[in-house]
């Protein structure tokens, strides 16, 4: 268990009489890109909340980064990264300060920003736009740099919770492109998407109805199961069953 | 602590670079302290005045220049007829006319005495009083003045001292409004929307999924403002000082302690209602109705409380604001010490503590 990024069993989030996450079980392995499927409803955020030390499940057990989700939400946060669908950079920041801001937020030493932002605003390029408002950029590159700000503390897992939501295609294949970096370089990446043609990018994917993690297997295992040739498929048979109407 | 700094830091950019936000620091209190400096003055200077004079004899002239030389009327040299002065009453011109009958004079020296008529506009009530009490005084001087040696044999004569405010200077009442209003807006509707800002734009999410703790981010959202509020107090204090001639009788240290308690109130109120709210808008109304409002009105800054319905009363002892309110009048205009006014602030404390825990509690719970 100490070997997995995540480690969850018969993890249960109940509200009342409705259970939004149902003993679920799965591990996700160091560097793994692992994809969070599911439709609106399911219990995809719910779950995630709890991976992220943002709230308490109700039974079962969870590990994050080896650290347990009862006891040491602090270790957790310290551990992971985090970006949402919606934009999560400041708009009436530059680039930079947003970088010292979120560099300084996770305790990173000064000397270690001032090194790490270099390398980040050469590597994406934006020399000239460093001391720009992030406001004036295009919604790609804020993307891009939001992503690059998540992992910017080295953290062994980052959650991307729907991170390409009304990004163009190109730019999607880019910021794919980064996810992959980012797992060689070593660090998990925990993905919801609703776009299938990004799944098939996943090494493994999970696939939440009703609270309940009804597929788990890489992408191609799975379209064999089905018999089908598109995740899509895969994902409309598993979803069709679903009770729970959109939340 | 070096987390806590990079955030305040933060928190001043958005605060400099936002023009909008600029302008409701610095220029509002500038603003209200010089509109309610000037404009509403109860003072009354250089009212429109005409003068009908039928008489045309010594005495009239007399009286007439009494109030020609006074710096409170200014009379409209030509002569009007009756319905003219209708008419300049009406276009606003004059706030009042004086009439002199025909014999005003030689009435005068007869038992049955002479008489004037004074006319006033009276849509403006305040206004309307104020200038006949002036022409009061004015004609009863010239009365003192035609027979100097008769006294009246039994004369009392009020000796009126108006208590902590002798040259009556309007301003006086409303600068512990004024700073008050002024906390409840930096303090309560900036700090609310300030803090719904980012739970709009998403990025409250990504600070609670930080290892910054949940209760560091309200106190780095709280000290920006709390640093504001208090230069806001310095502006205005200066402004009242030296542009509206308020004398500061009261300890400055005690002001700034009993101001610093009353906007961590408004803080703890700001925080509250961000809580509470996810959309900038309910925030700044709720601020604006539920706070703002109530402290105009219902702290006795504006309207004498005394004289509202006790419903009116009751809920006023729930307003942080009245007993601030209470505290700067007796410590910025009467000069009262801590002695006078600790029962007002034991109840802005204990206002703070409750409001602060239930603000705290709130965001933690919201958090789970």
């Amino acid at each position: 268990m100490e070997n997995k990024a995540i480690s969850c069993k018969n993890l249960t989030k109940q509200f009342g009489d409705f259970k939004a996450v149902d003993r679920v079980t799965f591990d996700v392995e160091q560097g793994e890109i692992f994809g969070f499927l599911g439709a609106n409803g399911a219990g995809k955020t719910t779950a995630m909340r709890i991976l992220c030390g943002l709230s308490f499940p109700t039974s079962g057990e969870a590990t994050v980064a080896g650290f347990d989700v009862y006891k040491q939400q602090e270790q957790i946060k310290k551990n992971i990264g985090y970006m949402s669908q919606k934009f999560s950079l400041y708009d009436n920041l530059t680039i930079l300060e947003n970088i010292v801001f979120y560099g300084g937020v996770y305790g990173v030493s000064r000397v270690d920003i001032k090194i790490r932002s270099d390398e980040l605003i050469s590597t994406l390029g934006l020399e000239k736009e460093a001391k720009k408002l992030v406001g004036e950029l295009p919604l790609g590159w804020k993307q891009k740099l939001a992503f690059s700000v998540a992992i910017f503390h080295r953290p062994k897992i980052v959650f991307l919770d729907e991170p390409t939501g009304g990004v163009d295609p190109v730019t999607r294949r880019q910021f794919w492109d980064m996810i992959y970096q980012a797992a060689e370089s070593g660090i998990t990446v925990f993905v919801t998407t609703h776009y299938m043609d990004e799944a098939e990018y996943c090494d493994r994917i999970s696939v939440m109805v009703d609270g309940r993690v009804e597929a788990l297997d890489s992408p191609t295992n799975l379209k064999n199961k089905f018999q089908t040739d598109t995740m899509d498929n895969v994902f409309y048979q598993l979803a069709r069953g679903a009770k729970r109407a959109d939340s | 602590m070096k987390q806590l700094l990079a955030f305040v830091r933060k928190e001043f950019y958005h605060v400099f670079r936002d023009k909008r936000t600029l302008l409701i620091l610095f220029g509002m209190p500038i603003v209200q302290i010089v509109l309610f400096g000037l404009a509403l003055s109860s003072e009354v200077k250089n009212i429109g005045v005409a003068v009908m004079d039928n008489a045309r004899d010594v005495q009239s002239e007399q009286i007439i220049a009494k109030i020609r030389s006074s710096a409170q009327f200014e009379i409209k040299e030509d002569e009007l007829n009756y319905k003219e002065i209708e008419e300049h009453f009406k276009t606003g011109e004059i706030k009042c006319a004086v009439l002199f009958p025909a014999n005003f004079g030689s009435k005068l020296y007869k038992a049955e005495g002479a008489q004037i008529q004074v006319i006033a506009d009276a849509s403006d009530p305040n206004t309307a009083t104020t200038v006949a009490n002036y022409l009061n005084v004015i004609v009863r001087n010239y009365q003192g003045e035609l027979n100097p040696n008769t006294q009246l044999s039994y004369q009392i004569i009020p000796e009126i001292r108006q208590l902590y405010n002798e040259e009556q200077n309007g301003s006086l009442n409303f600068i512990p409004g004024v700073i008050a209003l002024i906390f409840m807006i930096v303090s309560t509707a900036l700090t609310s929307v300030s803090v719904v800002r980012e739970k709009e734009m998403g990025t409250l999410e990504i600070l609670l999924v930080s290892p910054f703790k949940p209760v560091l981010v309200l106190l780095a959202k709280a000290i920006p403002y709390l640093v504001l509020s208090l230069i806001d107090f310095i502006i205005i204090l200066l402004l009242s000082v030296f542009f509206l001639d308020v004398e500061i009788w009261g300890s400055l240290p005690l002001l700034f302690v009993e101001s610093t308690l009353f906007i961590i109130t408004c803080l703890s109120l700001g925080l509250l209602i961000s809580n509470v709210t996810n959309s900038q808008q309910t925030a700044m109304l709720i601020s604006m109705m539920g706070m703002m409002l109530p402290t105009m009105l219902l702290t006795g800054f504006m309207f004498p409380l005394e004289n509202m319905p006790k419903i009116f009363q009751w809920i006023s002892n729930i307003l942080p604001s009245k007993y601030y309110y209470a505290i700067m009048k007796g410590v910025m205009l009467k000069g009262l010490g801590f002695s006078y006014v600790w029962k007002e602030t034991l109840v802005l404390v204990g206002m703070s503590t409750v409001l602060l825990f239930i603000a705290l509690k709130n965001f933690k719970n919201r958090l789970q």
